[in-house]
């Protein structure tokens, strides 16, 4: 038995995490890119990393490397900082105290409190590496403990469905910017190159491709590995299976024969994928076949609220 | 509230030969937990003062830094008000513990159940026939005229006849070391995470000034809790559904309400997690709706239920009243116990247990001057600069005289707000509050303190082994709330 306001916060506690450790992972990694470039040609292209952020880029760019850690790793005043995005997450935490073994929320809150540190400490921000590795691994261990402390049941799915379905939209998205940019095969090869191993590596995903497919990156084999791979953790389809057997787990604890509706959603979403074929994708139409996942993803928030959620009374009172 | 005393004016300080951190140590005319008269450490207390005495400054220090992480990072903080930030506090802890013994205990213990089980007896009475009002002992205006007093409650036949489930009493300890009652907290008495939340600290940052003692734990508070609801439960109900009702993360009890919630493995439900369809309360689940049958409520009665009460509370459920009512759900505590912690009324309990139990109280009260009484009134208004006045409805330490403390133009002050209003006000003396050693930062010094100790009636009556002793940090202060500069300890309650 769950409250539909606990399941709410599980979800977005979860969500805003993956949200943390996905952008501390990118812009991390386009900085590092930055730093390979020369800067009299082509500079620092901030506007990229907003951009795959699904963030609207600033009028004005941030000037330096610091400035962009300012503003998207520790502005407090955005909404949409990555510490922003662990003081959300937190926020929902706390709202769900009773819910969460106390193990849990002592770490989330432990790097809550250790980010407003960092927050005071402007020395930080030159160390924007260091910064991300703090997200990724308090994010990372979080996980590990939510999978150790807290019973596998309707609320531990609701966090996996956050997780995922962000996941799956994130990821999505990227790679849609990505092959949109780096198709034409007009680009510098060094350069196309470089951008294809940052996309593996803003998905933590560099060293489990090489095991697959060798150090030979190629377009196709990037976009196959990110999104149709079955075993890799951080591919989209990965993410849209664990999204079925969660939505599966929530339908048989509750009961509920409405619970068809955010089932058949995310069945649909991961059938694209599993009979998905990469060849097939990149000479059909790669943006609508990508833009539409992210569609279903949007889809699949939806159903699930308007399952289990914000359903009307009136639908759920005794006849 | 806060127990006002005149200790630190007339100190009679004696330097006394204590060693290491104690070395500013001062007695003065109060009662302290620790020492006798004579400079002497009560028997009780000896081997903590020596293991004490072992430790140097540094050692001090980082075992209070050590506490207070523990206590940031396990979020047991409270929400200041006024904040726009929404700062999250610590309530300031002090590392050392207050020591009871099992026989005072026993006493305070004994005193307790017995003033709440009269409490219970005489809500049921204002309630409904009133016998106590026939018989001239309570005025009837008295309990009609407090703000707290719940007309729509009369005639309403609650479960059991418990009314307060959940009590936490203040008591203080006079100069000859006796404990008296000064106030009972009856509505939604807050706290006691505290005094879990300090005995665990406690363990962690001091686990070898266990060693020596036999402490009575207070970890099993939560058990105790959930088995006095379940005394509330309708038994018409096979398997009843218990939550806990908060007004939200922006409350300053928050992390209590969640403590107990998790301790008692009960959802932790806002008033828009529930509704009412006739006449039944559910709570909106991902499985549907869901009848809810015991709510341990930690809103005020203002806030509970829109349509009966204060019209603008988003807090609450609309048509909980009538539910309850119709006793198809059960509140703990019940609604209007207000009336039976109000000052004014605070004066009569005395009265109250010798007229349902036959039986003298156990514990005393303070003195206490009614100021719509002719006579107290005149007395009170020529000794208002020895007195403490305290409005009658409020709490937590505010709306306060403190005469030895006051200024000519605060008194004149309230003279004439007494004038205007009598029934509204009270007086007592000015209390000297014990002092129990705390560390202040550079070394350990005497500090007020009181005791709050929590008392569950259900089935019977039960109170888990300690309480929360709320200190003054402020030196000389008798300001014990957490509002106005007060921390806490932990309380060790002896066994045999």
């Amino acid at each position: 038995m769950l409250l539909s306001r606990t399941a709410d916060a599980l979800y977005w506690l979860s969500r805003y995490l993956e949200r943390a450790e996905f952008a501390a992972r990118l812009i991390s990694v386009r900085l590092d890119l930055g730093l390979d470039r020369r800067p009299e040609i082509d500079g620092w292209d901030f506007h990229r990393t907003f951009e795959s952020l699904r963030l609207t880029p600033p009028s004005e760019m941030p000037a330096t490397p610091a400035c962009l850690v300012d503003a998207l790793f520790l502005d407090g005043e955005s909404r949409e900082s990555v510490a922003a995005f662990v003081a959300t997450a937190r926020a929902n935490a706390r709202h769900v105290r009773e819910e969460i073994s106390s193990d849990m929320w002592t770490h989330l809150n432990g790097l809550y409190l250790r980010l407003q540190h960092v927050m005071e400490d402007e020395a930080q921000t030159s160390r924007p590496h260091s910064l991300a590795q703090i997200i990724i691994e308090g994010v990372q261990l979080f996980q590990g403990i939510t999978d150790a402390t807290m019973g596998h049941g309707e609320g531990w799915h609701y966090l996996q469905i956050g997780r995922f379905l962000e996941r799956a939209e994130a990821t999505a998205a990227l790679l849609d910017l990505h092959f949109r940019k780096h198709q034409s095969g007009a680009e510098h090869q060094v350069r196309a190159h470089a951008e294809h191993v940052g996309l593996l590596r803003s998905c933590g995903a560099i060293e489990a491709y090489c095991r697959y497919y060798t150090a030979d990156v190629r377009p196709e084999r990037v976009l196959e590995f990110l999104l149709l791979n079955p075993e890799f953790p951080r591919s989209v389809r990965f993410a849209a299976r664990r999204l079925e057997t969660s939505l599966r787990a929530i339908a048989q604890f509750t009961s509920r024969r409405s619970g068809g509706k955010a089932e058949r959603v995310a069945g649909r979403l991961y059938a694209q994928l599993d009979y998905g074929q990469v060849d097939e994708i990149l000479a059909d139409d790669p943006h609508s076949f990508l833009a539409g996942i992210a569609a279903h993803c949007a889809q699949l928030h939806g159903a699930i609220n308007q399952v289990y959620i914000g359903y009307p009374i009136e639908s759920a009172l005794p006849a | 509230m806060t127990p006002p005393s005149v200790a630190e004016m007339s100190i009679d300080t004696s330097p006394l030969p204590f060693g290491a951190m104690f070395s500013g140590y001062h007695l003065g005319r109060a009662y302290d937990e620790m020492f006798e008269r004579s400079g002497q450490a009560r028997g009780h207390c000896r081997a903590l003062y020596r293991d004490l005495l072992e430790l140097s400054l540094k050692e001090l220090r980082e075992r209070q830094g050590e506490a207070d992480r523990a206590f940031l990072t396990q979020g047991i903080t409270f929400t200041v008000y006024g904040d726009t930030q929404g700062t999250e506090r610590i309530f300031p802890y002090d590392l050392l513990p207050r020591i009871i013994t099992a026989e005072e205990w026993r006493t305070l213990e004994r005193g307790l159940a017995q003033r709440l089980t009269a409490i219970n007896l005489f809500l049921r009475d204002v309630y409904h026939e009133g016998r106590i009002f026939q018989e001239g002992v309570v005025p009837r205006e008295l309990v009609y005229s407090c703000r707290h007093y719940r007309r729509e409650m009369r005639g309403v036949q609650v479960n059991r006849d418990i009314y307060v489930s959940v009590s936490g009493t203040d008591l203080v300890r006079l100069e000859d070391g006796s404990f008296v009652v000064l106030e009972d907290n009856l509505r939604v008495p807050s706290g006691v995470s505290y005094m879990i939340a300090n005995r665990a600290v406690m363990k962690r940052v001091f686990p070898t000034l266990f060693d020596r003692y036999k402490v009575a734990p207070v970890a099993d508070y939560g058990q105790a809790l959930l088995s006095t609801l379940r005394a509330l439960a309708p038994g018409s109900r096979p398997d009843p559904t218990f939550v806990v009702l908060t007004p939200g993360v922006g409350n300053s009890a928050y992390f209590e309400h969640a403590f107990l919630a998790r301790e008692m493995g009960i959802p932790l439900v806002e008033g828009r997690d529930l509704l009412v369809h006739d006449n039944i309360v559910y709570m909106r689940t991902t499985a549907g709706l869901r009848r809810v049958d015991v709510i341990y409520r930690r809103v005020d009665d203002d806030f509970l239920d829109p349509l009966a009460f204060r019209p603008d509370s988003q807090l609450g459920v609309p048509g909980l009243l009538n539910a309850y009512r119709a006793g198809n759900v059960a509140l703990a505590n019940a609604i209007g116990t207000g009336i039976a912690d109000d000052k004014a009324l605070y004066a009569y309990i005395p009265e109250i247990i010798r007229f349902y139990l036959t039986e003298e109280p156990i514990l005393d009260n303070v003195q206490t001057y009614l100021l719509d009484r002719p006579s107290d009134r005149r007395y009170v208004l020529e000794h208002l600069d020895t007195l403490v006045v305290k409005a009658v409805g409020e709490s937590g330490g505010y709306g306060m005289l403190i005469g030895p403390h006051s200024t000519a133009a605060e008194r004149d002050e309230f003279r004439q707000k007494i004038l205007a209003d009598p029934r509204n006000f009270i007086a007592q003396p000015t209390l000297s509050l014990s002092q129990a050693p705390c560390f202040m930062g550079e070394g350990i010094e005497g500090r007020h303190v009181d005791l709050r100790p929590y008392v569950l009636y259900g089935d019977k009556v039960s109170i888990v082994p300690g309480g929360l002793t709320r200190v003054a940090l402020r030196k000389g202060s008798l300001v014990v709330n957490s509002s106005q500069g007060g921390g806490s300890k932990d309380t060790w309650v002896l066994e045999d």
